[in-house]
């Protein structure tokens, strides 16, 4: 663990989930999963957060939540798809409101599979989450160096309009 | 001499603050069956923040905050100066000012109700820090913190019902249920994060540095309880502060959030039941 990101905090969001997912998400907390070993703290602040967790796909109400949301989050931060609702749109993906899954409002780093994803199956997912971020950290560091920050920042990208 | 405390306390308050809440959420943890974080984990959250980006919401956050911060430190350092503990302790409640102002100089509703909630706390626990500097004077004839830890006995023999009430206040002043109502360390949240929601790394960073100076703070003011002129008394005061920092963990995860209310009247009912009666007496006795 030495070298991964060492005290990376959760954001939840419930884009439009049938709650089997979000309830997954909230075992990792109990003392059976406990993932605050990690240094993970369930955190309900996007300006604290530096792991999006995503259950549920994108409907037409949530999108501009979603893009919002992750607009908030300062930089370095990633996207983790939870459950196949999420990562495609899952059993709900023809219905006539759902735009799909999350990679279709703001980029997702990691995907979660699973109705619903298992306990085990999100701390991997957050943990592999965890290699990108510190990819992502060092990166921002030596942007912020080099006095490109504002790029890095991704000042003109289409979700933080 | 006093000068060395002052420059220990600010270069090592921030470190033993970090470790004493690693240590708290250890044994937090423990307590609900968890396993925990790692130690050090406090000083990881704060290289990350300082390393995060700078979301400013405004211009004038950062200041506050930074205000809070320089505020806390003096307040802390004239207690280790051994110099008045009337002045600290008013030093203290206009370090508190400044946060309130940062919480609400930005525009998000949960942050401004934070704020309210946070001058709710300062309402609850300021009669029992003016009572207590009250206390210490009936005590020791002083208001000079030199003066009283060079007593022939502890002043915990003659207050022993403030050192109750100033239990209570600093469960407040360490944000620890049932009294975290402006903001909180915990998973289980009310109002986002309260008076720190529109806080984005850095200026958060420094606000958590803050609190560090707080709890040294508040820990020195329990070390004054025990502290007399006898050497021994000085490993005392400090196996002492760490039964109070460990029974307010105890407190915190034995107890839920209450409303302010109840907060303000338990408050002030423990206050004047505590520190009042015990100041009575005091008047009576000296
Ligand atoms: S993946 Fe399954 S459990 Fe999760 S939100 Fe979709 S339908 Fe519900």
């Amino acid at each position: 663990m030495a070298k991964l990101a060492k005290s990376p905090w959760l954001l939840h969001y419930d884009a439009s989930s049938c709650n089997g997912c979000d309830i997954e998400v909230l075992d990792c907390t109990t003392p059976r999963f406990d993932i605050e070993r990690f240094g993970i703290i369930n955190t309900g602040d996007p300006f604290q957060a530096d792991i999006l967790l995503v259950t549920g796909g994108v409907n037409a109400q949530s999108e501009a939540v979603v893009k919002q949301i992750y607009s908030q989050m300062p930089n370095p931060k990633v996207v983790v798809a939870v459950g196949i609702c999420a990562c495609t749109g899952g059993v709900f993906k023809e219905c006539y409101n759902i735009k799909g899954g999350v990679d279709t409002v703001i980029p997702v780093d990691v995907y979660v599979p699973g109705c619903a994803a298992r306990p085990q199956a999100i701390i991997d997912g957050v943990v592999k989450a965890l290699e990108i971020l510190d990819k992502k950290r060092r990166d921002y560091a030596q942007a912020r160096k080099s006095g490109q920050a504002d790029e890095a920042e991704g000042g003109n990208e289409p979700w933080n309009t | 001499m006093q000068a060395v405390s002052v420059i220990l306390y600010l270069i090592l308050a921030p470190f033993a603050g970090a470790l004493l809440d690693g240590v708290s959420r250890i044994v937090s943890a423990r307590m609900q069956g968890r396993k925990g974080p790692p130690l050090l984990q406090p000083f990881y959250d704060l290289l990350k923040l300082f390393q995060k980006q700078m979301i400013a919401v405004n211009s004038v956050q950062m200041l506050l905050n930074l205000s809070y911060l320089v505020f806390l430190a003096i307040a802390g350092s004239m207690l280790f100066a051994g110099a008045d503990i009337l002045m600290c302790l008013f030093i203290l409640s206009t370090a508190d000012m400044f946060l309130i102002m940062a919480a609400s100089s930005d525009s998000s509703p949960f942050s401004s109700l934070g704020a309210s909630r946070e001058m709710m706390q300062i309402m609850a626990y300021e009669p029992l820090t003016l009572l207590l500097s009250v206390g210490f004077y009936l005590t020791t004839g002083s208001f000079h913190v030199g003066d009283i830890i060079s007593r022939p006995v502890s002043a915990i023999v003659f207050m022993p019902g403030f050192l109750i009430g100033f239990f209570v206040i600093t469960a407040i002043k360490l944000r620890k249920s049932p009294f975290d109502l402006s903001t909180s360390h915990h998973a289980h949240q009310e109002l986002v994060k309260g008076l720190t929601t529109e806080m984005a790394g850095p200026t958060f960073g420094i606000m958590n540095v803050a609190e560090y100076y707080e709890m040294i703070l508040m820990l020195g003011i329990v070390a004054l309880f025990f502290l007399n002129e006898n050497w021994w008394s000085w490993p005392l005061a400090i196996v002492m502060c760490l039964l109070v920092f460990f029974l307010e963990i105890l407190w915190d995860n034995v107890s839920a959030r209450v409303k302010w209310r109840t907060m303000l009247d338990s408050c002030w009912i423990v206050t004047l039941l505590s520190a009042g009666l015990n100041g009575l007496i005091l008047m009576l006795i000296q």
